[in-house]
């Protein structure tokens, strides 16, 4: 909790944490979907400033997390190949595929690069027209209008060895899954403030309505995340059910126009899968047909992969909230973020990786049991 | 993967049809692209997300903002080089198997 220690930050946020003790009279379960707000709840100990009655549910918003196995052994499969150059953010490195992963294929000869922009994959291109250069494109919606921006250019520019792996998810549906499972917890969401920055936050007041819940626009910082929890708690204990923005010095309810017109035009939804879920309905984006030919899965016919997930892993009911990263048998044990074996410990943004991490090895009974959970100083 | 860090627009150029501007993330300059915020002026501030400007936003929010992210460690990540992204890499083995008999702890 070395952040909130500083003083006036540290102050605020306590008097914030005790404003929501104070309106809270019963239990309440809100899931953050950002995995970036995970990070930062947990790095700060944001949850175990709350009172007990309040339970953070950690959602499925890490894209490196909820990628598929099978997406991840096709780009190992492709970035092998002679002649190609294949490009990456830098968290897709050291997620394991079957076999291997990104990092060992650069060893053994593959021409894996890092970039910081999807343009600098496009620039590659430019200087190696007898190369294939292959971007791997995942992300939520805020990644998305990076992507779109390279194929644009890349077509414009006339490209024929430019393309990319593409595997694009979207908050609404995840939303929608997760209010549609048997057994459903939760109660209210903190919505990803810098998918909102692109997305605006127009698409929500439906899904506040149908499924009467609070969804409030949050950013990442300690305090915008307990100012967060604060207007969904409010909402919860009024009985209302809206959209809130927290998040106003970012976010707009229309979004970023500019983007999402290009984002309309390169991009089609599609159903995805989802790692530690399975398939979401048009849960994501593909390439829209008059961008088909940019799209490295049609270029390159990857077949004959073959993917199984652990069967000692519980990433799906973590997502769902149904337990707690330390209440899965395999976890700390069999799996570590040096060996994840599902979606919530691949990357520091899964649930599991930060709990792992910040040291959350107790489960929620035996803080109970140990007498700490009473003090509200960690249940969870 | 999805945070936007608030830099300083120094310099704004037109590069193969697009508007790159150079940004100061407390420091450290990028190549950005601007023409998702055509409203953005030299010396203004905005989040940039993979070297994509997405929003344009005042300086007070901008400056406390990159405190608080330097605070939480997350800015060396978004803003590493690709050298540094490999030597991160490098620390940093994952290994898989579906039971964890190959786990190296």
């Amino acid at each position: 909790m070395k952040y909130l220690t500083e003083f006036r930050n540290g102050e605020i946020a306590q008097r914030m944490a005790r404003e929501i003790a104070s309106i809270t009279t019963r239990p309440w379960k809100i899931m953050e979907v950002c995995g970036g707000q995970t990070h930062s709840i947990i790095k700060n100990g944001i949850d175990q400033m709350l009172p007990a009655e309040i339970e953070m549910i950690h959602g499925p918003g890490c894209p490196v997390c909820v990628t598929p196995l099978e997406l991840i052994d096709k780009a190992l499969a492709i970035a092998e190949q002679p002649g190609v150059i294949f490009c990456s953010f830098g968290d897709m490195l050291r997620v394991p595929g079957t076999d291997a992963d990104l990092f060992q294929v650069k060893g053994t000869g593959g021409d894996v690069r890092v970039v910081y922009s999807p343009l600098d994959a496009v620039e590659w291109a430019v200087k190696n027209p007898d190369r294939q250069v292959v971007f791997f494109g995942v992300g939520f919606e805020t990644t998305a209008p990076a992507n779109a921006m390279s194929v644009h250019v890349a077509k414009r520019r006339g490209l024929k060895n430019f393309s990319l792996l593409v595997s694009h998810v979207l908050v609404p549906p995840a939303i929608e899954a997760i209010m549609d499972s048997p057994g459903n917890k939760v109660q209210g969401f903190l919505l990803a403030g810098h998918v909102c920055s692109v997305m605006g936050y127009w698409e929500y007041p439906p899904l506040a309505e149908k499924y009467r819940i609070p969804l409030v626009v949050t950013g990442f910082e300690p305090l915008d995340l307990l100012d967060g929890i604060r207007r969904a708690v409010k909402q919860l204990e009024s009985g209302r059910h809206e959209v809130e923005n927290a998040y106003e010095r970012i976010v707009k309810f229309e979004g970023n126009q500019a983007a999402q017109k290009l984002l309309a035009e390169v991009f089609e939804v599609t159903d995805r899968a989802w790692r530690g879920i399975g398939v979401i309905p048009k849960s994501g984006w593909r390439l829209s047909a008059a961008y088909r030919e940019f799209d490295a899965e049609e270029r390159f016919h990857i077949t004959g992969i073959h993917t199984e997930e652990s069967p000692l892993c519980r990433a799906g009911d973590v997502l769902r909230g149904a337990i707690k990263p330390a209440e899965c048998a395999a976890f700390g044990k069999e799996c570590t973020p040096r060996h994840p074996l599902g979606a919530t410990m691949v990357s520091s943004e899964g649930a599991c990786a930060a709990y792992y991490n910040y040291g959350r090895f107790l489960s929620a009974e035996s803080l109970a049991s140990a007498g700490i959970g009473l003090t509200g100083v960690a249940h969870g | 993967m999805c945070l936007a860090i608030p830099g300083k627009v120094e310099e704004i150029t037109t590069e193969d049809g697009l508007r790159v501007g150079r940004v100061n993330f407390g420091g450290v300059v990028k190549r950005v692209c601007l023409d998702y915020v055509p409203e953005v002026e030299v010396g203004d501030y905005t989040i940039v997300h993979v070297g994509f400007a997405l929003s344009k936003i005042d300086e007070e929010t901008a400056e406390k903002t990159l405190t608080d992210f330097r605070a939480m460690g997350v800015l060396d990540e978004e803003l590493a080089s690709e050298e540094e992204a490999f030597a991160r890499a490098a620390a940093a083995p994952q290994s898989s198997c579906l039971d964890g008999s190959c786990s190296s702890k």
